[in-house]
């Protein structure tokens, strides 16, 4: 369900601009009279429906489409709920979904009747079967939908391009047959022509095809008109300067502009957190020529890991906010108040981290973390292997462009996980390695001598942790995972959501185990959907509250207020009226647990 | 801390691993310490703080072992490392002669400006991908492993053995991913810390280390807001 052709050359002109940003801490949430108000938005006039340009809608040309006339006689009788319900893959469930996808989409499913067979007996049993039985399709499970720009070859989208010094020297046409058929790509090179960082082939195989990208955007930096993005076939290029590196991502997976800029942005940040900017500029003052895989060398790893968290698609990045641990409120007080009653002098943030999930956060009274410095500290830990492989502590310099893009901090970090005095007291528990379920303390200070210092806070926060039994409750609530959402809104048809909590820039979301977790792919059809909902309600002339949208495979609704932003997908066949209902529900559960979802403030010093 | 009178004496060393990136000083402690090898591992941020204990007849060694990362940029921040550290692994690649070379500027820095009496060991790592122990299978999982022979060791015994002995340092090849002479390297260090210099002593670098002025790219906290820090989170 890409977006394709004809919406990217619009997209060329008119995204330039990234979306705006949502404002920081508004005052107070504002209270029920809004929600009433969202809801009388739901009213057709203020609905815009998107339509994939894959010719689900509209036409009879497509072999779905066909379908249409035949899905009567197979429910004439008493079909039974075996058939509709176990053989998900037979035709007539396709068929009832392109009947679904070719009806105005507004509509609730009782329409559905007059539209295809007039006056059909709506009190019928088979009727009610189908209708009931059509409602429960999850979205994206007819995956042989061959839509065009598809994530068929997805599933191998991170598999190692070989090297050249294996057995099959000679492959060099093959391998770079494996690059090209890479969905997405990022480059970094220098403003003189120099490779710096590739997500895949090594340098060596795409030296040409970075050749051709430097001479491109230099034609255009000459012409004082720097080249911001375009598209050949289906794939799409944009283009960030910054200085004297170039940052390109090539992407088939139909993320707008906007998004794309911000994935190059990051990296440009893990660049910065490395070196710094003085140090960047000073570089290449000195020697434009300079080649700046040898400063970098060794984080090579950090940028593949960054870049592979948005191919996958990352909601943490796509709506620029942290994830936390959802803890009772007391609870997570009374880990701020151990933690700031232990603090070092030379403390300057402290953080509790659960599988990349934020439990506890101290900062002083006038400095607070930003989410993309976060992200960078949360794909070292937690993505890339680096750090946790090694064992033991850890004493990292880096720098945190959004605080500071001028010098180093220093970062503690350790692990809970395999720390025997901390965990002794719940010896039973059996200790997993899965990233997911990682604990993390993480001490940062300006004083790169401080290690002892915080070594030492970090012992006793330990101690105090376990001791006051809040390691057993973090190490609960990260195995109780992510919220499920037959819990909290019942008979919802809606399959996952996200919540952005736009004041505390902090999201919550279901998880995603049940449907999306099997595949790589279906992850990341839900992902480009939540892309797309994303890009539309953020465009820049549109004012859009809510946006239902129904497609082939799935439907989704984007809902957006002062206070906060929700997104959720669901089967292609669910009325708007059940996920509109789906959806309020989910937001009151929001609203009421809004202080276990997210920090709010945090622990000040 | 243990007692210094204590039944049988236990001690801290600090120790610091010194060489070029991906020689595998990281490969070295983890076999040392959790007597483990991870193929491909990542490279180290920073460095990396381990402990363990080494069993001598007479005394308890425990190490406090800064594994540091050995990317040139990383190169500024060794001496907080080596300062005050009783013992140094200086590791190379011996399939690796850039990594000696560098090796060698380490034991130099070492003699200038490490503390008198440090112990300082030479280790050739990746023994593996030579043909001269029986249970290494020289896969070549790094960059080396070309060619027919299976023996891609460019760095000789004698080379190095001969560099070791002029400036007297202890001198072992080892295999992480095999074990092979790994805790012997560590061992013969415990033995070599004379008992003079074994003290209780804790957090050699956390008391007499702060006043080192020229810290140029400290953050000042106290300097103006970053205007994007306007962004931040409310957390």
């Amino acid at each position: 369900m890409t977006q394709e052709g004809a919406d990217h050359v619009n997209d060329n002109v008119e995204e330039m601009q990234p979306p705006p940003l949502p404002p920081r801490r508004k005052a107070e949430v504002e209270p029920a009279p809004l929600q009433a108000k969202a809801t009388t938005a739901l009213s057709s006039i203020d609905i815009q429906t998107l339509s994939f340009p894959d010719g689900s809608r509209g036409t009879f040309s497509t072999p779905t489409s066909r379908a249409v006339s035949s899905p009567l006689p197979s429910i004439s009788g008493y079909a039974s709920p075996n058939q509709f319900g176990l053989s998900t893959a037979n035709s007539d469930l396709d068929e009832s979904m392109s009947v679904m996808s070719f009806a105005p989409t507004a509509r609730p499913p009782a329409d559905l009747a007059s539209l295809v067979a007039g006056g059909f007996n709506k009190k019928s049993r088979a009727w009610q079967l189908l209708r009931s039985q059509s409602a429960n399709v999850q979205p994206f499970s007819s995956l042989k939908v061959n839509t065009p720009g598809g994530l068929t070859s997805f599933e191998t989208e991170f598999d190692e391009i070989p090297d050249i010094d294996g057995d099959n020297a000679s492959d060099d046409d093959s391998r770079l047959l494996l690059w090209k058929s890479k969905l997405k790509h990022y480059m970094i090179l220098s403003s003189a022509g120099k490779p710096i960082w590739s997500r895949h082939g090594d340098l060596s195989l795409i030296n040409s095809y970075m050749g051709v990208v430097q001479t491109i955007i230099s034609f255009y930096e000459g012409a004082k008109n720097p080249l911001l993005g375009f598209t050949a076939g289906n794939a799409r290029f944009v283009i960030v300067t910054e200085g004297p590196l170039y940052f390109i991502v090539i992407s088939r997976l139909g993320e707008s502009d906007a998004q794309l800029r911000a994935q190059l942005d990051a990296l440009y940040m893990q660049i910065l957190s490395t070196l710094t900017l003085p140090a960047l500029k000073h570089i290449f003052v000195n020697r434009p020529s300079t080649d700046l895989r040898k400063p970098l060398q060794g984080t090579e790893s950090l940028l593949s890991s960054l870049a592979d968290s948005f191919t996958k698609g990352s909601p943490s990045a796509l709506l620029g906010a942290l994830e936390c641990l959802r803890v009772r409120k007391s609870q997570r007080h009374s880990i701020n108040n151990i933690f700031l009653k232990l603090r070092t002098e030379k403390l300057l943030y402290g953080l509790i981290v659960a599988g990349g999930k934020l439990v506890s956060v101290i900062r002083p009274r006038r400095h607070s973390l930003h989410p993309s410095d976060l992200q960078l500290i949360f794909n070292m830990l937690f993505e890339s292997g680096g750090v946790k492989a090694g064992g033991g502590e850890n004493w990292i310099p880096l720098c945190l462009p959004a605080f500071n893009n001028s010098g180093y901090l220093y970062m503690y970090v350790s692990f809970f996980d395999g720390d025997t005095e901390a965990v002794s007291q719940k010896p039973a528990e059996e200790r997993s390695d899965t990233p997911e379920e990682e604990i993390a303390i993480i001490l940062i200070s300006p004083d790169k001598e401080s290690f002892y210092d915080l070594k030492e806070m970090r012992d006793k926060v330990a101690q105090q942790l376990a001791k006051q039994g809040s390691l057993a409750i973090i190490r609960a609530a990260v195995k109780a995972g992510r919220p499920d959402i037959s819990s909290l809104a019942p008979s919802s048809q809606i399959s996952h959501f996200l919540y952005k909590s736009r004041a505390n820039v902090q999201f919550c979301m279901s998880t995603l185990e049940t449907t999306f977790s099997n595949t790589l792919v279906a992850r990341r059809r839900l992902m480009t959907l939540y892309h797309e909902l994303h890009e539309s309600v953020h465009a820049r002339h549109s004012h859009l509250k809510v946006l239902h949208s129904v497609g082939a495979d799935a439907s989704s609704l984007a809902w957006v207020t002062p206070v906060f932003e929700f997104y959720c997908v669901a089967g292609p066949n669910v009325s708007r009226a059940l996920m509109t209902q789906g959806a309020n529900r989910i937001i009151q559960w929001a609203k009421k647990e809004e202080e276990r979802l997210f920090i709010i403030g945090g622990g000040v010093f | 801390m243990a007692d210094a009178n204590a039944p049988k004496p236990s001690s801290s060393v600090k120790l610091v691993l010194l060489g070029e990136a991906a020689v595998g000083k990281s490969s070295l402690v983890l076999r040392f310490v959790n007597n483990d090898f991870q193929e491909n591992k990542e490279p180290t941020i920073g460095a990396a703080f381990l402990t363990q204990k080494c069993q001598l007849p007479t005394r308890t060694i425990k190490f406090e072992i800064w594994d540091t990362a050995g990317q040139e940029r990383f190169a500024s921040l060794a001496p907080m490392y080596y300062r005050n550290a009783q013992a140094a692994l200086v590791v190379y690649d011996l399939t690796k002669p850039t990594s000696l070379i560098k090796a060698k500027h380490w034991v130099a820095e070492l003699q200038r400006q490490a503390s008198p009496g440090i112990v300082i060991a030479l280790v050739g790592n990746k023994l593996d991908l030579t043909n001269e122990t029986s249970d290494g299978d020289a896969a070549g999982d790094d960059e080396a492993g070309s060619g027919e022979s299976d023996d891609a060791r460019k760095v000789s015994t004698e080379e190095a053995k001969t560099y070791a002995e002029e400036e007297s340092l202890l001198f072992f090849e080892t295999s992480a991913k095999t074990g092979h002479n790994v805790t012997e390297v560590f061992t013969a260090i415990a033995n070599a810390i004379p008992e003079t210099s074994l003290k209780s002593a804790r957090g050699p670098g956390a008391s007499n280390a702060a006043g080192r002025g020229a810290e140029e790219q400290r953050v000042q906290l106290g300097g103006p807001r970053n205007p994007d820090s306007k962004e931040g989170c409310a957390c």
